[in-house]
């Protein structure tokens, strides 16, 4: 089974870690907002209950140094990139997308419209995607929160609103307190949570938005090993991002890969067949 | 899955932070207390010690996330450890067993400028942990010591001939008075002491890590009011 994997947004820096971002199928950058960001305080990370807290606050160059001297150099790596973009007015979104529109290097646009650690936008996640659309004609993949009511209803609302494929999904809001002092372990308090835990509700999302649309998805959440691949491929994905796995192993790539292999000699071969397994026969039949 | 390996990057980049790091999985060898520390000895396999104050990841078991740890003896064929047991991956890591294996990612992160001419090791509390092979490398200069109790204190052990102090006494009090070459380790109140007596001093420096590699920006610390990643640009700064 080829199933795409690439890393998930924020989760990879592929100048820093070429010979890691040369084993995925496309690297996705880190969210980058129209002006640069320092970013939050630190402590920005803790681990708590088999979770990961983060709270990054979107540290980023800015979209005009991005453009001109990040993605050059990205460009260099050989591998296919994809931008991930994000702010906090459908006028930012507006701003990178137009900035990226005729950069050849960008083959794909994420919208960021779910990260947890900075304000959100006044506007709905409809209205940002409408906003991006109609300022590049680049595929766009919408990054959903897993904290929505009716995710399949939204999935249905960004499809109309112009967008080429869902990114399921973002992390979840939590808060780690020191034990001895009850103070809060991140300098701002609350962060997003991700790792294995992450995934059955990652699932829940992507299987929802499966059966609603027809988009392709790019599967993310605790995906930690070649057997949750194959979950998330069942679920309705046609791609899985690595997130907090490449933090623990930055050789999982490789390793995942290699397990989906042994699948294979399983016995699964394609997605539309463990598709049918998961979702029953009408869904199998639409694809 | 079983003696899985692979050098990560050829080094040759400068912007290639995993140089010449390898992951394998290692053999635990020993796990002997030194004081209230625990001194865990792995199995060396084809992993480089690196430079005194590089750093590895080591896994918990248990844990999501490996914990940044500093090489503290690279006795043939062994790598070996200092742990505080303080929380749930360090208290893991102290936990393992001889036989048990773990992943280790290493060595990380820029280490000490060894080019120093009066050089005088300085170490707080678990601060310890990379000084004996830092020791080593240049020689066994001399070193001063503070730990917060007696039990704390029976660590010097491994750094032997070091001036050592017990709090109320602070290690900042024994700095000499003529010139020299700083190389400290120990919890922030001690560092920013020390530079503030020293400013020329190399420090090593800690932060929450995820990752080691430059991927999460999890491990920022500020300097000259920009958040750099310690796991890349230092530990020592
Ligand atoms: C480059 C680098 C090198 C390091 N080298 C070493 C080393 O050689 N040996 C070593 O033991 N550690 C070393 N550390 C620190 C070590 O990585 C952390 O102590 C460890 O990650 C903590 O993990 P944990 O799960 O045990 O505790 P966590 O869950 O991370 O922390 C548990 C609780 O302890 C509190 N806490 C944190 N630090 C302390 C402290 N010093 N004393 C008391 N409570 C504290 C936290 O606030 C938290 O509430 C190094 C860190 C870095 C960045
Ligand atoms: C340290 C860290 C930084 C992240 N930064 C971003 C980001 O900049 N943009 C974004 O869309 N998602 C970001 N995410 C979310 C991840 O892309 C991913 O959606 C989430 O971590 C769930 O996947 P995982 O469980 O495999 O980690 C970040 C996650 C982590 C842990
Ligand atoms: S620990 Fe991840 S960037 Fe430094």
């Amino acid at each position: 089974m080829n199933v795409p994997v690439l890393n998930a947004s924020g989760c990879l820096d592929a100048l820093t870690a070429p010979e890691v971002a040369a084993t995925l199928d496309a690297f996705v950058t880190k969210t980058v907002t129209p002006l640069p960001r320092e970013g939050n305080p630190p402590p920005r990370i803790a681990e708590v209950d088999g979770w990961m807290l983060n709270s990054i606050g979107l540290q980023n160059p800015g979209i005009e140094v991005f453009s001109t001297s990040v993605l050059p150099r990205l460009q260099d790596l050989g591998v296919p990139l994809w931008v991930s973009v994000g702010g906090f007015s459908s006028s930012d979104y507006k701003t990178c997308c137009e900035r990226l529109d005729d950069l050849d290097a960008a083959q794909v646009i994420e919208l960021n419209l779910s990260c947890p650690n900075v304000d959100e936008a006044p506007e709905t996640v409809v209205e940002l995607v409408q906003a991006s659309r109609s300022a590049t004609s680049k595929p766009l993949y919408a990054k959903l929160s897993p904290a929505t009511p009716d995710i399949a209803e939204l999935a249905r609302s960004v499809a109309d609103a112009g967008a080429n494929g869902l990114s399921l999904v973002n992390t979840l809001r939590g808060l780690a307190l020191d034990q001895a002092t009850l103070r809060p372990r991140l300098a701002l308090g609350t962060g997003g949570a991700s790792g294995p835990a992450l995934r059955p509700i990652a699932l829940a999302c992507v299987y929802a938005c499966a059966n609603a649309v027809e988009l392709p998805i790019v599967g993310i959440g605790g995906v930690m090993s070649g057997a949750d691949v194959i979950d998330f491929i069942a679920a309705g994905a046609s791609a899985v991002a690595l997130g907090t796995v490449l933090f623990a192993d930055p050789l999982s790539p490789a390793r995942i890969r290699d397990e989906l292999e042994r699948a294979r000699s399983r016995g699964y071969s394609s997605a539309v067949e463990i598709r049918r397994l998961a979702h029953g026969l009408a869904f199998a039949s639409r694809t | 899955m079983k003696g899985q390996h692979a050098v990560l990057g050829s080094g040759s980049s400068q912007t290639q932070v995993l140089g010449t790091a390898r992951r394998e999985r290692l053999t635990v060898v020993d796990n002997e207390a030194v004081g209230p520390y625990v001194l865990l000895r792995l199995e060396r396999s084809g992993m480089e010690p690196g430079v005194p104050g590089q750093f590895f990841m080591l896994e918990a078991p248990g844990q999501l996330l490996p914990r940044p740890m500093s090489l503290c003896l690279a006795p043939p064929g062994e790598l070996a450890f200092l742990l505080e047991p303080i929380g749930p991956g360090t208290r893991a890591l102290a936990a393992l067993a001889p036989q048990e294996r773990i992943y280790v990612l290493g060595p990380l992160g820029n280490g000490f400028d060894l080019a120093v001419e009066r050089p005088v090791l300085v170490a707080g509390g678990i601060g310890l942990a990379p000084m004996p092979y830092l020791s080593e490398a240049l020689g066994g200069p001399p070193a001063l010591l503070g730990f917060r109790s007696e039990r704390h204190a029976e660590a010097a052990r491994l750094l032997p001939g070091a001036e050592v102090v017990v709090e109320p006494r602070l290690v900042t009090e024994l700095l000499p008075g003529e010139p020299s070459d700083i190389l400290a380790c120990g919890p922030e109140p001690m560092l920013e002491a020390v530079r503030e007596l020293a400013p020329s001093a190399q420090l090593a420096w800690e932060a929450p890590m995820a990752c080691g590699y430059g991927a999460c920006y999890g491990c920022v610390v500020e300097v000259e009011g920009r958040y750099i990643r310690l796991c890349i640009e230092g530990p020592v700064l």
